[in-house]
């Protein structure tokens, strides 16, 4: 049976164009890192302790963030705690019909994709410009992000061409990446300054001192987090680290493993609005914490981990099906391994089986990933779910693995039905279609290798008898 | 004579039906290396397919039969399969915890699970070896050689250890080649893209033949080259190790 995930999957590989824009940023990326990351060594032991302090998170998940929203508070944020997309929206929503606000200029976040806040907002009449380029050139093409730290990678500087000169009047030569840039950042300088509330997210919030940390290379994070009178900061609740000085650790293995960058650009500690005296800032800082599935995710110990993340994006730079099909055909926020694993716990596990299957479990992402999370590990645990459960689990493929259980535990029988499958050169599960399209199907020996040892025990005997 | 240490030798049901000479030659390379090969007749499959596929009640069931059956005397487990031997090595620990003398069994097996290559590439008489016929070999590094048991610098090693042997490494040496066992049955079509690019990145250099320790990955490789020049130059490096000591198995 053709899932939706599959039919997008055949889609994606018939587009070469895509496949191409993929293939060459994926080189491109996974090279950067290399290099970013230097000694092998001392990577390793950073990946130890990355993987060490979000563990630490996880065990003393709720008592941080009661730390962070007091902390937070003591600074001056206004503190939401929501318990899905609909209430989280609700709540921003409420901030900006209480400020009257018209225009408001987003920086990058993958919680409010995950939430659909800008559709939302929108048809409450409010307007939310992506300041992020890749952001707003997906919302520009009136896309979704193809990945989770670049957006638009899925567009080659052509289509990025066309995509301005359509909406924008852009001119000029089409391969002048900084004009194209230029020709977005004026119209961003602007809205900046009309902007009645910037929305972001969170790459971690530092629950001792109740600091916001936002990384970025564009300074829209910043322009997006100070110009406008309101800020509001959505955070998935795993974001939270117990204090900055766990920063040492997770900065540099977020940007390695993200961009290739030793250190970002810029690096945002936001830890409350403007204060009396000072110039500059917004007035009213919010931090919406959104859980979103996630208390469900954390309660099931054998899943836990998949709050490890850190949203660097490296396990799908890694992965050889992402790089193959890119982010839009997995039809969900996060793609690649870290949604394969995601997707379905927030989203319901029946809905979602097909993405679970579309692994090879060859360890590419476990080994990129910067904090450890055994992503190969999980994925088969949630096909384990699938097959106790999932009732469009054929009952043939349940059958199939009786017999093949049953078989595996009767050698005699295995053996004597791989015999007449070899000598009939046939056996009894005919391999899919698609495998034969484009491949010879398997051959089986004419005697299976049982067979021959035994035979070769015999003559041994016989060769030598006072062995 | 010194009496000669007895190992067990796991086929793996892949070479047991499509490449059972791989099998020989792995029994005759651990023979030259003076060991006695004892080759239980009732094993079956490492239980890794049912396994991977979420079917773990299944996979219990025929990993428990192999521990078992491996664990009657205390000889080291022999595989010719990184991917295999990582099942039974890392995975058979985890998979019977829960039943405290399978448990125990076990991680007995575990501790005495050995790739192949890795635990003769050491043994192996290469100063014996006269100047053969050049050949290029295109190594394929499964994937699990290289994460799960990193044996594939053994692969690299044993391959270079051949006079007249120039090993050659494909571009992109660290990506998988697409077959992952059933996900080559339910995922056909990425896995059909998957093994078409590697092919033709292990190609590309005109080697004489394609190598690698793990035959789920040559049957994928192999199948498709052969559908497309009518030849299959994939070989297991115990074949290759095999010829060039000349204890290959004629057909």
């Amino acid at each position: 049976m053709k899932s939706e995930f599959d039919r997008r999957i055949a889609l994606a590989l018939a587009d070469q164009e895509l496949r191409k824009n993929f293939k060459g940023a994926m080189h491109f990326l996974r090279d950067k890192r290399l290099q970013a990351i230097g000694d092998p060594q001392i990577w390793e032991n950073m990946r130890t302790e990355g993987a060490r302090i979000r563990e630490n998170v996880l065990n003393h998940l709720p008592e941080l963030l009661e730390q962070l929203e007091a902390n937070c508070q003591k600074n001056g944020i206004q503190v939401h705690w929501a318990r899905d997309g609909d209430e989280a929206n609700h709540i921003i929503l409420s901030i900006a019909q209480k400020h009257q606000v018209r225009q408001v200029v987003k920086g990058k976040s993958m919680a409010t994709e995950e939430i659909e806040l800008n559709a939302f907002l929108a048809e409450a009449g409010i307007e939310c410009l992506e300041s992020d380029m890749g952001e707003y050139i997906v919302q520009l093409a009136d896309e979704k992000p193809s990945h989770i730290i670049m957006p638009a990678i899925h567009k080659n500087k052509q289509q990025i061409h066309e995509l301005f000169v359509n909406k924008l009047n852009a001119q000029g030569d089409p391969n002048d990446v900084d004009r194209l840039i230029g020709v977005g950042r004026s119209i961003l300088r602007d809205k900046f300054r009309q902007a009645d509330m910037g929305i972001s997210g969170v790459n971690f919030a530092a629950a001792d001192s109740g600091t916001l940390c936002l990384v970025e290379n564009e300074g829209n994070g910043r322009m997006s987090t100070t110009a406008p009178p309101i800020h509001v900061a959505v955070m998935g609740l795993e974001k939270v680290i117990p204090s900055l000085n766990t920063l040492s650790t997770l900065l540099p293995l977020l940007t390695r493993s993200a961009t290739g960058q030793a250190i970002t650009t810029y690096i945002n500690m936001i830890s409350g609005p403007r204060k009396p005296g000072e110039r500059d800032g917004p007035t009213e800082v919010h931090l919406v914490l959104l859980d979103n599935g996630r208390s469900a995710i954390h309660q099931d110990n054998d899943m836990q981990s998949t709050l490890a993340c850190i949203r660097c994006g490296a396990c799908m730079n890694h992965c050889p099906v992402y790089t193959r099909i890119g982010g839009h055909a997995y039809g969900s926020t996060y793609p690649g391994p870290i949604g394969q694993v995601i997707t379905p716990q927030l989203k319901g596990l029946e809905q979602n089986a097909a993405l679970v299957s579309a692994c090879s479990l060859n360890g590419a992402c476990g080994e990129a990933c910067p904090v450890k999370i055994e992503l190969p590990s999980l994925i088969r645990r949630l096909r384990e779910r699938v097959a106790k459960t999932n009732p469009q689990n054929s009952l043939s493929e349940r059958w199939l693995w009786s017999i093949w259980r049953w078989l595996n535990i009767h050698p005699r029988i295995y053996h004597w039905l791989t015999r007449c499958a070899s000598w009939l050169h046939w056996i009894p599960v005919a391999g899919p279609k698609s495998w034969r399209k484009e491949r010879d199907f398997p051959q089986l020996a004419a005697n299976p290798l049982r067979h021959r040892m035994r035979i070769r025990k015999q003559q041994t005997k016989k060769a030598g008898p006072d062995d | 004579m010194t009496s000669v240490q007895p190992v067990y030798l796991f086929g793996t049901c892949l070479i047991d039906m499509y490449y059972p000479t791989a099998g020989l030659d792995a029994a005759a390379l651990l023979e030259l290396c003076g060991y006695q090969v004892e080759y239980p007749l009732a094993q079956t499959c490492c239980g890794q397919p049912a396994y991977n596929s979420g079917y773990t009640k299944e996979s219990y069931d025929v990993a428990a039969h192999t521990v078992r059956l491996f664990s009657q005397q205390n000889y080291p487990l022999i595989v010719p399969s990184a991917s295999c031997a990582s099942m039974i090595k890392h995975e058979y620990p985890s998979l019977l915890a829960r039943q405290s003398e399978l448990s125990r069994l076990a991680n007995s097996l575990a501790a005495r699970t050995f790739e192949l290559i890795d635990f003769i590439a050491d043994l192996l008489p290469f100063d014996q070896l006269a100047k053969q016929k050049e050949q290029t070999v295109c190594l394929h590094a499964s994937c699990s050689s290289q994460r799960a048991m990193p044996v594939a610098d053994r692969w690299r090693e044993v391959l270079s250890s051949i006079p007249g042997v120039s090993l050659l490494e494909p571009e992109d040496a660290a990506e998988c080649c697409g077959f992952g066992g059933t996900f080559a049955v339910k995922s056909p079509v990425l896995s059909n893209t998957m093994t078409k690019d590697k092919a033709a990145k292990l190609l590309a250099g005109g080697p004489d033949c394609i190598a690698s320790g793990d035959c789920g990955c040559l049957m994928s490789l192999g199948n498709h080259i052969k559908y497309l020049h009518g030849h299959d130059p994939c070989l297991h490096i115990a074949s290759i190790l095999a010829n060039a000591f000349g204890v290959a198995h004629e057909e």
